[in-house]
């Protein structure tokens, strides 16, 4: 296995282009694959020497985040934590302090687990991918990347080169929050990523709902967004929601959980993060 | 096999070396550079034994390239203590007795010299969060994170006498 670092989103596509090549950024899934005896590609490229994909910055109303850059600087980013907390707190759940200063949001989506902490964040704040490959560069939705574990649908030489968020407007606000065994270092059971906007009575406009590990992809719950448009956030409301998030999923047996459990966990997580969102949004 | 050759900054020297394009940072600093306080438990990022702080940030060497080191400023634990002595985070662990095999030691160290770098007056919380990403099978936990408060406390105390003088 070689190693390349190309300089530029040019150079690198030219590189990938030969399909003997695998794109990197942090590596923190890569080289333990690599460990457990994945194959080595010819050519390991390096993304982070790229400035665009190690780039952070608010562009007029969008965030742009570079594919590559580690989450620790998501978190350090005050406004960014600030404006879309939700998709910070996400990133800032991958593993140790010593995961968070490598793993990017390139990487947890790519790599495509269905457990990956920062996707149903990504998915209801409508985040967008930058992608580029031989035949130029392409914007599609985060949700539509992901097609199965370990399964993307990128073509052969494409990669993330950056991904955009639009400020969220006023009263409007996501959360995610993850149900592990322990309290740190583990992989999630449920993932639930939210996002509400608010009138000025308190009441629910419009709502996002997305679930992370209880299916093959992260899924969006389309019934509970209804049940929450144009609603009070009432018990009665949040309940419809929950209900509808257990329906929506369609998960596995294991060590961390029973079916039966993890649709239960489910639903309670997506009432717990709509209201952490809600309170939110309610300050902006 | 083809080499890559790296120039950077090992604790605080400059040093150059060949290394081979699948080769992580943690082998390189083992076997070519020879600082063996680098230690490999998992090599999959799970135990922390690795822990090397790369451009200021706290990192397992063995989910690093080590071609990748081109340009970079890494210390290991080696770096730690200085020409009067050990580091008080080493001086704190002897007095705390936080080991008992030893392996897990240098990640831990250096470890939580990233934390006091950047938070020089933790709470026993903001410790075991900085801390878990490194395991110790000898489960010394307790005595680790309060040998790293008392080295804290010790720092502190030193840096305000400096002020007084
Ligand atoms: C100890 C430990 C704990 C962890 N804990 C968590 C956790 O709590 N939650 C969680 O979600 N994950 C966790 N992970 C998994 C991993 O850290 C994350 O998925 C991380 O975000 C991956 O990012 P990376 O930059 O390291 O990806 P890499 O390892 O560099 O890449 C991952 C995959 O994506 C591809 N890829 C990377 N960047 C791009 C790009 N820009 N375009 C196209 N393809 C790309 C690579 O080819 C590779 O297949 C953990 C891993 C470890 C080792
Ligand atoms: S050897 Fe690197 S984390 Fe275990
Ligand atoms: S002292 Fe033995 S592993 Fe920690």
């Amino acid at each position: 296995m070689k190693y390349i670092a190309p300089a530029s989103v040019e150079e690198a596509v030219s590189i990938l282009a030969g399909g003997a090549a695998q794109a990197y950024a942090g590596a923190t899934d890569f080289l333990p694959q690599l460990q457990m005896g994945r194959p080595k590609p010819e050519q390991a490229v390096d993304l982070k020497r790229i400035d665009r994909l190690v780039d952070l910055r608010l562009e007029g109303d969008t965030w742009v985040i570079g594919a590559a850059v580690p989450a620790v600087r998501l978190t350090e980013e005050e406004q960014l934590a600030a404006e879309l907390p939700g998709l910070v707190e996400s990133a800032a759940l991958i593993g140790s302090d010593q995961i968070q200063s490598r793993a990017s949001l390139g990487g947890n989506l790519c790599n495509a687990s269905p457990a990956a902490d920062s996707v149903p964040a990504m998915v209801v704040d409508e985040g967008r991918a930058v992608i580029a490959g031989p035949g130029g560069m392409r914007t599609v939705p985060v949700a539509s990347v992901v097609t199965g574990p370990g399964q993307t649908s990128l073509a052969e030489g494409e990669f993330v080169v950056e991904f955009e968020f639009d400020r969220p407007p006023a009263r409007t606000s996501d959360a995610y929050l993850r149900f592990i065994p322990r309290t740190e270092m583990d992989i999630a059971v449920v993932g639930a990523g939210v996002r509400l906007s608010l009138d000025d009575s308190g009441r629910c406009t419009a709502a996002a709902v997305a679930l992370g590990a209880v299916a093959p992809t992260v899924v969006r719950v389309p019934d509970a967004e209804e049940a929450l448009a144009g609603r009070a956030l009432t018990e009665e409301v949040l309940a419809k929601a929950a209900a509808a998030s257990e329906a929506a999923c369609n998960p596995i047996d294991d060590k961390r959980g029973t079916k039966e459990y993890r649709r239960r966990v489910a639903g309670v997580l997506t009432v717990r993060a709509l209201k952490l969102a809600a309170a939110r949004a309610a300050d902006r | 096999m083809s080499s890559t050759h790296v120039t950077c900054t090992i604790n605080g020297d400059q040093v150059e070396f060949l290394c081979r394009g699948d080769q992580t940072l943690l082998d390189a600093l083992r076997d070519t550079a020879g600082l063996i306080g680098v230690k490999e438990g998992c090599a999959t990022g799970d135990c922390g034994a690795c822990s090397v702080i790369l451009d200021g940030r706290l990192t397992c060497s063995c989910l690093v390239l080590a071609p990748e080191a081109e340009g970079a400023a890494i210390l290991t634990v080696e770096g730690m203590g200085g020409p009067d002595g050990l580091h008080p985070l080493q001086e704190a662990f002897l007095e705390g007795a936080a080991l008992q095999c030893g392996i897990c030691t240098p990640g831990f160290l250096v470890a939580g010299k990233a934390l006091l770098d950047r938070n020089p007056d933790p709470t026993e919380e903001q410790v075991r969060y900085a801390v878990a990403g490194n395991l110790c099978r000898c489960t010394g936990y307790d005595k680790i994170v309060r040998s790293i408060l008392a080295a804290a406390a010790d720092m502190k105390e030193a840096s305000e006498a400096k002020e007084t003088v």
